[in-house]
């Protein structure tokens, strides 16, 4: 009887030790995978953006601070830019996809599944594909300005491709998704006899939505925002694809500072502005609307 | 276990699971720790120099023991070989090696930003043979000791059949690295259904009168050298003080909305559907991709002459096959269908014969094209020709440095 009453202890203390270890063991995948692909690389290119020399000559460690101030000086443009493309293209989401989540979570009744796939499908289609037939479709003579100008509607000198409004119609496309997911989850879970209790206490159509259902659908809004606006800002494609001269963004000179001139210490310091950038930005965003909320949509 | 009393174990993890989330954290402040240990120590990427000359040791010592495998892997641009691949077809046949061949270079930068990191490894590529364009990129794949040094010995085909003026050329002394593919000369396309006039000279690709419907091209040595014909500088022996008034007429150009867009490949479609109706471009690509109203012409200020090279990567993993294909297309019967399609000038003279005697054999349309290549000074250009063109300005890892900086932010758009 003792004895066996001794083993449960045992076999109880012994999971308790397991226990314990047991966060551990579950962060250790994820974590040994952050520290090998995102930390050490993270820390090689702090490193290298602080660096001067040339690929055939190799580069070397001389806390060059120059590669950011310059990188900031003769891009500062791109910068601003980008974050201004970032944020258009993050509201024009918004503006889009809440009305169609709205109606899906609440209307769509038991073809949800189907309205979403649906709002989905274009994604299945790879990322580059899918700009480049934006450009079929937007040409001076496609299938949408070919027949406006061939009535005279639009002035002869008048294109839509290689301007700044093709890039963020191409970004707001590109980035759809990620807003809509987000304001769908939290519309969807919303108790609909929340809103009958507000209709009960006599609030009107408007009333229910402004004080009942968009206030609980903001955490969904928030997190949308985040993951639309931080890859946004800093995507190149569509601006390689879609702009023209003056419409190229940080991502286009990252990348070609990187991949055609080799100079990894300013492509590297560009890199790590726009991360310091971003960060600072999402940081503000979530101080002056409440973590909680941000948080709370990112738990989901 | 059952040697540990359980109230030990107790002590040991009640407090530690109450302190868990910190010790959390201070695991993540030790991984922090250790990141600003290991920036502080990384001191440097080691530089990959070697000696941009092959000598007679490093020809012996890349192909001793090497022999070829029936398989052979190419990297090219587009529209630079038959759409049927007749010319691959005929070497697969006559020389029973299977050819994969692939149009995936569109710019040398981003074909040598590609190929940078594999090749600084000492991995394959994934192709033993690829065509570089004389200029920045090839330079750096020469320095960095990239590129097979060729064995002429079994080149005989070059040795006998390669024109003049591609011998021994300046960036590549003695063909030590490359042979030529084709060459080309960089121009102005328009499209006669919205220009006018007939042009002439760069200083049209800045006439405000085209407003939104220029093209330039985005590569800095090809903006560079048009900037500078432009102010009348030969960018062979232009100087940096050059390079900036170049630069700043280009940046004139762009910042009063004259370029609508900065091209790489596709310019040849922009000006063909006439989203653009003048544009800098390659002299083959019109010919043999523009539709009926694009011409092209040689400024008056000068054109850029390139030679694009077929090169083997030092890690290639079939090279005895890739020198096989070098030596065939220097056949005189080899080249010319090429040369019949790609319509730049071709490094074996001996091709126009060729090309004649099927235009005289051909009937119809096809004879009319044949007689028209034949003839075209664009495809076998005259001496005088060839004296009015100029070459990119060869560049030292300084003056790269410097040039890329001056040229390279304008199609950025800053």
């Amino acid at each position: 009887m003792a004895d066996s009453a001794g083993r449960t202890g045992e076999r109880g203390s012994a999971g308790r030790v397991r226990g314990a270890l047991a966060p551990y063991l579950m962060v250790l995948p994820a974590g040994l995978w952050l520290l090998v692909f995102f930390v050490v690389p993270m820390v090689a290119m702090v490193s290298l953006s602080l660096q001067t020399g040339d690929l055939v000559d190799g580069f070397r460690q001389t806390f060059h601070w120059r590669n950011y101030t310059d990188g900031l000086h003769t891009y500062g443009d791109q910068f601003v830019r980008s974050l201004w493309y970032g944020l258009l293209a993050t509201v024009a989401c918004a503006v889009l996809s809440y009305p169609a989540a709205y109606w899906i979570a609440f209307r769509g009744g038991r073809g949800k599944t189907a309205y979403l796939m649906l709002l989905l499908l274009p994604y299945f289609v790879s990322f580059v594909l899918r700009t480049v037939s934006w450009k079929l479709v937007l040409t001076d003579d496609g299938p949408v300005l070919g027949p406006l100008r061939g009535h005279g509607i639009l002035p002869p000198g008048f294109h839509v491709l290689d301007t700044g409004f093709a890039v963020v119609s191409g970004l707001t496309y590109n980035f759809l998704p990620f807003m809509a997911l987000p304001i769908y989850v939290a519309l969807e879970r919303i108790d609909p006899r929340v809103v009958e209790a507000a209709r009960d206490l006599y609030a009107g159509r408007a009333g229910a939505f402004a004080r009942v259902v968009l206030p609980l659908s903001l955490p969904g809004v928030f997190a949308g925002v985040i993951l639309t606006f931080v890859p946004a800002s800093a995507d190149y494609v569509n601006a390689e694809v879609l702009g023209g001269p003056g419409d190229t963004m940080i991502g286009n000179v990252i990348q070609s500072e990187y991949f055609d001139n080799g100079a990894y210490p300013v492509a590297s310091a560009l890199s790590f502005a726009l991360m310091a950038i971003l960060l600072l930005g999402v940081f503000a965003y979530a101080r002056a609307l409440g973590t909680r909320n941000v948080l709370e949509a990112a738990g989901r | 276990m059952s040697g540990v009393d359980p109230a030990f174990s107790r002590g040991l993890t009640r407090p530690r699971m109450a302190r868990s989330t910190l010790a959390r954290r201070d695991a993540l402040r030790l991984l922090g720790a250790a990141g600003a240990a290991a920036a502080l120590s990384a001191c440097g990427v080691k530089g990959q120099g070697r000696r941009a000359e092959a000598g007679r040791d490093d020809v012996r010592e890349f192909w001793s023991g090497r022999s070829g495998t029936g398989e052979l892997s190419w990297a090219n641009w587009p529209g630079y070989m038959q759409d049927d691949h007749r010319t691959i077809k005929a070497f697969e046949k006559e020389t029973g090696i299977t050819v994969s061949y692939k149009e995936v270079i569109q710019e040398t930068g981003p074909w040598f930003g590609k190929i940078q990191a594999p090749l600084a490894a000492g991995q394959s590529i994934g192709f033993d043979l690829m065509v570089m364009t004389n200029g920045i990129q090839l330079e750096k794949c020469r320095r960095l000791g990239y590129l097979a040094p060729l064995d002429r010995s079994r080149l005989p085909n070059v040795a006998a059949h390669a024109g003049a003026a591609f011998r021994n050329p300046s960036y590549d002394p003695g063909n030590a690295f490359t042979v030529p593919y084709e060459s080309g000369i960089t121009g102005i396309a328009y499209n006669t259904k919205y220009v006018k006039e007939e042009i002439t000279s760069i200083a049209q690709l800045f006439d405000p009168k085209y407003k939104g419907r220029v093209g330039m091209m985005g590569d800095s040595q090809e903006l560079g050298s048009f900037g500078m014909f432009l102010i009348g500088v030969d960018p062979e022996r232009s100087t940096p003080a050059d390079w900036d008034r170049a630069a700043a007429r280009l940046r004139e150009q762009r910042d009063r909305g004259i370029v609508r867009k900065y091209y790489t490949q596709d310019y040849v479609d922009a000006v063909s559907k006439g989203e653009v109706w003048l544009t800098m471009a390659w002299s083959g690509d019109v010919y043999s991709l523009a539709g009926p109203d694009v011409r092209f012409v040689v400024p008056r200020e000068g054109g850029t002459l390139w030679t694009d090279n077929l090169c083997i990567p030092r890690t290639a993993e079939n090279p005895v096959d890739a020198l096989t294909l070098m030596n065939w297309l220097y056949v005189p019967a080899n080249n010319a269908p090429l040369t019949e399609f790609v319509n730049y000038i071709t490094p074996v003279p001996a091709t126009r014969q060729i090309i004649v005697a099927d235009a005289a054999r051909a009937t119809g349309e096809a004879r009319a094209d044949l007689t028209r290549l034949s003839t075209s000074p664009l495809v076998f250009p005259s001496e005088g020709d060839l004296a009015r063109l100029r070459h990119y300005r060869r560049l030292t890892q300084a003056e790269e440095v410097r040039y890329q900086r001056t040229f390279e932010p304008i199609a950025k758009g800053s």
